[in-house]
């Protein structure tokens, strides 16, 4: 019942869609109906064709997740503990921080080359910053209490670091990752369109526009929706699940 | 102060790059040139012309989707079938990138206009549904029933409880939505602007390698998103939920 009434709106717009495709008051080219969209994205994954634009994005993705973070957690944490690295990074963080990372996709395209290492750093770069904010924020909302109470019995700055503050700001260094993989995730779709890559599900949406194969796009597009999807609730959610949430840290 | 020291920091190391020759001037303009063009786009209007269409696309579509967030926000918070009918939609269409849509509208309504602004306004309908729908149920129901034993109906209660209870929401929901139609504009006017736009001119630059040019156009766009942020936002807070005394001022 309960599943009933959740899948129902979508019932619901697929219907309308439905009516509308069949109607012929758009060229079925550009307003497939929804059993083309299935039978295209069926074709595709059967074909590899899809799930080898998958495996390039989501390779690119890693890479450039995996460089972020690294570096993000690596620089909020420094200028969480010092400061004269919070004196020096911050001003240089708020100034990056709002531009909109898409602005340098071209410059990064020109220094970096086409494909793939103009995205992966330009996916690094952008992912970078929400990470570095918040590894910053979660350190400085370690509790003064617990510090001086691990100081007290006699931890040194090394177990300091690894059994207080690490474990105290993962809460927001973890949003931060979060985050970032949010933003990453929606500028790699958007530099595959502009940087003409081979492979990429950014590349198949954008390419299709040229054979006008909308029903190739819907589908790349449900693909991508899908994946941001999966990653959020199954890595993140689960990452989260074993660590903060198990420590009590935060409600599941 | 201090950032002022780890700007020109930044800066220098940047001119010094710039002037050690390792790469081409075109890619890797000088300071004082990438400083001239800024000027001349200014004073020939060109970069106001540019900075103009952008806004109106931003606007438009940031507009249209504040009046369908209100709306529909409002209404979920109030009926309990529209928010069982829209609230898995929105969580479905939700983790889709604004720019994936970009191919299709294009594909749908032509280059141009029309296409940019509808990304704009799906990506910033998103955070105004939700913030609007949370902040409408936030509102503390001992102010609804202390209005209605004061014999408010239903316009009333709207109007004078339920709007100013729900506007802390809603502003930080305007401010979201500000965000990511900033984001979506660059990327949507580089796919399907046609002449003019921030977008456009960063893209446009790539083709005839002046790097000068994409990075005066990064300053403005940095600038512009900067002061809307400061400016509108805070000063929008300021005039209302701030004076009403209902969130407290961050400590600068």
């Amino acid at each position: 019942m309960r599943w009933l009434q959740a899948a129902m709106p979508f019932v619901v717009v697929a219907a309308i869609w439905e009516v509308v495709a069949h109607s012929g008051a758009f060229p079925p080219r550009l307003f497939p109906p929804l059993e083309e969209v299935a039978t295209t994205l069926v074709r595709l994954t059967a074909a590899g064709i899809l799930p080898h634009h998958a495996a390039e994005t989501l390779f690119r993705l890693g890479a450039g997740f995996a460089f972020a973070a690294t570096a993000g957690i690596a620089l909020g944490i420094a200028m969480g503990r010092s400061r004269r690295a919070e004196d020096f990074l911050m001003p240089l963080v708020s100034i990056g921080a709002p531009i909109p990372g898409l602005a340098y996709a071209p410059l990064f395209l020109l220094w970096f080359g086409l494909g793939d290492t103009g995205s992966i750093v330009l996916v690094a770069f952008v992912a970078a910053f929400p990470i570095i904010l918040n590894s910053w924020t979660g350190v400085k909302a370690v509790k003064e209490i617990w510090l001086r109470a691990a100081q007290t019995m006699g931890a040194d700055g090394r177990r300091l670091f690894r059994h207080v503050i690490l474990p105290g700001a993962l809460p927001y260094i973890l949003t931060g990752l979060r985050l970032g993989h949010a933003q990453a995730w929606r500028i790699l779709v958007a530099v595959e369109m502009l940087a003409a890559v081979d492979w990429g599900l950014g590349w198949l949406i954008f390419g299709a526009r040229e054979f006008l194969n909308t029903d190739a796009m819907l589908a790349g597009i449900a693909v991508i929706g899908a994946i941001g999807l999966a990653l959020e609730k199954v890595v993140f959610q689960r990452l989260e699940n074993y660590t903060v949430v198990r420590w009590g840290m935060m409600a599941a | 102060m201090k950032a002022a020291i780890s700007i020109g920091f930044f800066l220098l190391l940047y001119e010094a790059v710039a002037r050690s020759g390792w790469f081409a001037a075109a890619l890797v303009p000088t300071l004082p040139v990438v400083a001239k063009t800024l000027w001349w786009m200014l004073a020939d209007g060109t970069m106001a012309r540019h900075a103009l269409a952008t806004l109106y696309r931003v606007f438009a579509g940031l507009a249209a989707a504040a009046a369908t967030g209100l709306l529909l926000g409002f209404l979920m918070a109030r009926y309990r079938p529209v928010e069982r009918f829209f609230l898995p939609l929105v969580s479905a269409l939700m983790p889709i990138p604004s720019l994936a849509w970009a191919p299709v509208f294009i594909l749908w309504f032509g280059l141009g206009d029309t296409a940019t602004i509808l990304v704009v306004f799906y990506a910033a309908s998103f955070p105004m549904i939700l913030n609007t729908w949370t902040g409408a149920r936030a509102v503390n129901p001992l102010w609804l029933r202390a209005a209605g034993a004061m014999g408010a109906g239903g316009a009333a209660m709207f109007w004078k409880v339920v709007v100013p209870g729900a506007l802390p929401f809603i502003i930080t929901g305007l401010r979201l939505a500000f965000q990511r139609s900033w984001i979506a504009v660059v990327g949507a006017e580089m796919l399907a602007a046609s002449a003019f736009g921030l977008g456009w001119v960063i893209f446009d630059a790539k083709e005839f390698l002046n790097a000068d040019i994409m990075l005066a156009s990064l300053a403005v766009i940095g600038a512009i998103g900067f002061l809307f942020e400061r400016l509108v936002f805070g000063s929008l807070e300021r005039s209302t939920v701030l004076r009403w005394g209902m969130v407290r001022a961050a400590k600068a």
